[in-house]
C-alpha cells in the first residue's frame, strides 16, 4: 500500500490491478508495464533455465527423477501436438512447449496471495502497484496470440506460397465459383480476425476474473473474524478450483497454437 | 488495460524463449527419448529372436532324437535280419556238407563192395581151378586155359 492513501475497496482492487508503468516515450503507447514484463521474463528464465539444466544432463539410459519429470512434460506436449499437427515438429513442438510452460507459470502466479506479493514488491523491491500475474495483463495475451497469428501467416505463405494462400482465401470454404469469392474472403477475414482475439481474450478473461474473485474474497477477509474465516475457506476452495483453470487455460492456449499451426500447414 | 509497448516487449521475450526451447531444450531431450525408444525396441527384438532361436533349437533337438531313435531301430532290425540270414546260410551249408559227406561215404562203400566182389571173383576162380584140377586129376595148363578161365571169371 502506498503510504497515506485511504484504504477503500475501490482503492484496494484498483491498487492490485494497476500495472507498474515506466514511460519510454511521449505517447501513451510507449508505456511499459514493468511488472508484467519482468515477472514474465523472470518466470520464463527460471522455467526454461531449469528445463535446460535438466536436459543438458539428459541420458538415454535410466533417467533420474527430475529428467523423468521434464521428459513427461515434453512427451505430453509432443503427444498433444502429434495428434493435431502432422509434419516435422522441430519448430512447432518447441513452440507448443514454450507456450504451455510459460503460460502455466504466468497463470500460476495467481496462487500467490496478492498481498504477499504486494508486501514483497513494496518492501523488498521498493516497487508499488506491482501486478503479479502477467497473463491478467492483456498485453501479454495479445503478444502471445499475435505472435502465434504472425507465425500462422508466415507458415501459410511458406507452405502454400502467396498464390496458394490467396487461392485458399478466396476459394474456401464455400467453393471456387467466382460468385462465391467475396463470401469466401469475408468468411476467412472474420476467421483471421477472430482467431487472435478469441485466443488472447479467453486466457486474459479467465485469469483476470480469477484474480478479481481472489481480491473480493481477500476484501471479505479484511472485514472481521467471520469474514476472515469465510474468506479464507472460500479462497482455499477457489484456489483449488483455480488449479484446474490455470492448467486448463495453459493447455487450451497450447492446443489452439498447435491447431493454428496445423491449419497453416494443411492445404485444402 | 491498454495496449502499449509491453505487448512488443512480451512478444520479443516470447520469441527468445521459443528459440531457446527449439535450440537447447527440445532437441536434446527428444534425441534422448528416441535413443531410449530404439534401445527398448532393440532389446525386445533381441528377446524375441532369442525366444525363436530357443524354439528352433528345441525343435532341432527333437528331430535329432527322433532320427537317432529310428536309425537305432533300423540298425537293430538289420542286425536281426542279418542274424537270421546267417543262421539260414549256416543251415544250408551244413545240409550241403552233410549230403556231400553222405555221398562220399556211399561212394567209398560201393568201391569197397566192388573191390570185395573182385577179390571174391578172383578167389572163386582160383577155387574153381583148384576144384577142376582135383576133378580132372591132372595138371591143367593154366596158361592154356587162361582164356577160358578169364571168360568164366567174367561170367561170375
Amino acid at each position: 500500500m502506498a503510504a497515506g492513501q485511504e484504504l477503500t475497496p475501490t482503492s484496494y482492487i484498483g491498487h492490485h490491478l494497476t500495472n507498474r508503468t515506466v514511460s519510454l516515450g511521449d505517447s501513451p503507447f510507449w508505456t511499459l508495464h514493468l511488472d508484467t514484463f519482468l515477472t514474465a521474463f523472470t518466470l520464463g528464465v527460471i522455467g526454461f533455465g531449469l528445463m535446460w539444466w535438466v536436459v543438458s544432463g539428459a541420458t538415454s539410459g535410466v533417467p533420474n527423477k527430475r529428467q523423468a519429470f521434464v521428459e513427461m512434460l515434453i512427451e505430453f506436449v509432443d503427444d498433444q501436438v502429434k495428434g493435431i499437427f502432422h509434419g516435422n515438429r522441430a519448430f512447432v513442438g518447441p513452440l507448443a512447449l514454450t507456450v504451455f510452460v510459460w503460460v502455466l507459470l504466468m497463470n500460476a502466479m495467481d496462487f500467490i496471495p496478492v498481498d504477499l506479493v504486494a508486501w514483497f514488491t513494496g518492501n523488498v523491491l521498493q516497487q508499488h502497484e506491482w501486478k503479479p500475474v502477467p497473463t491478467s495483463d492483456i498485453n501479454t495475451t495479445f503478444a502471445l496470440a499475435l505472435s502465434v497469428w504472425l507465425l500462422m501467416l508466415f507458415y501459410n505463405v511458406k507452405v502454400k506460397g502467396i498464390g496458394g494462400w490467396t487461392h485458399e482465401l478466396f476459394c474456401t470454404p464455400f467453393g471456387g465459383n467466382p460468385l462465391l469469392w467475396i463470401f469466401n474472403f469475408l468468411f476467412n477475414l472474420v476467421e483471421y480476425i477472430s482467431k487472435p482475439l478469441s485466443h488472447s481474450l479467453r486466457l486474459y478473461g479467465n485469469i483476470y476474473a480469477g484474480e478479481i474473485i481472489f481480491m473480493l474474497l481477500w476484501m471479505w477477509a479484511a472485514t472481521g473474524l467471520v469474514g476472515s474465516v469465510f474468506g479464507g475457506v472460500l479462497a482455499l476452495g477457489w484456489a483449488i478450483f483455480h488449479i484446474l483453470i490455470v492448467v486448463l487455460q495453459a493447455y487450451i492456449f497450447m492446443m489452439l497454437t498447435a491447431v493454428y499451426m496445423a491449419m497453416a500447414h494443411e492445404s485444402h | 488495460m491498454n495496449l502499449n509497448v509491453t505487448m512488443i516487449a512480451q512478444a520479443i521475450t516470447f520469441f527468445v524463449f521459443i528459440l531457446f526451447c527449439a535450440k537447447f531444450v527440445w532437441p536434446p531431450l527428444i534425441r534422448a527419448l528416441e535413443a531410449r525408444q530404439k534401445q527398448i525396441a532393440d532389446g525386445l527384438a533381441a528377446g524375441e529372436e532369442g525366444r525363436q532361436s530357443l524354439e528352433r533349437a528345441a525343435k532341432d533337438a527333437d528331430a535329432a532324437i527322433a532320427q537317432a531313435r529310428s536309425r537305432a531301430s533300423e540298425i537293430v532290425a538289420q542286425a536281426e535280419k542279418r542274424v537270421s540270414q546267417m543262421i539260414e546260410e549256416a543251415k544250408s551249408t551244413a545240409k550241403v556238407e552233410g549230403e556231400r559227406l553222405v555221398a562220399g561215404a556211399k561212394a567209398e562203400i560201393e568201391q569197397e563192395v566192388s573191390r570185395a566182389k573182385e577179390m571174391l571173383r578172383t578167389q572163386v576162380a582160383t577155387l574153381a581151378v583148384a576144384g577142376a584140377e582135383q576133378i580132372l586129376k591132372r595138371e591143367v595148363d593154366a596158361k592154356a586155359h587162361a582164356e577160358m578161365l578169364a571168360a568164366m571169371q567174367r561170367q561170375l
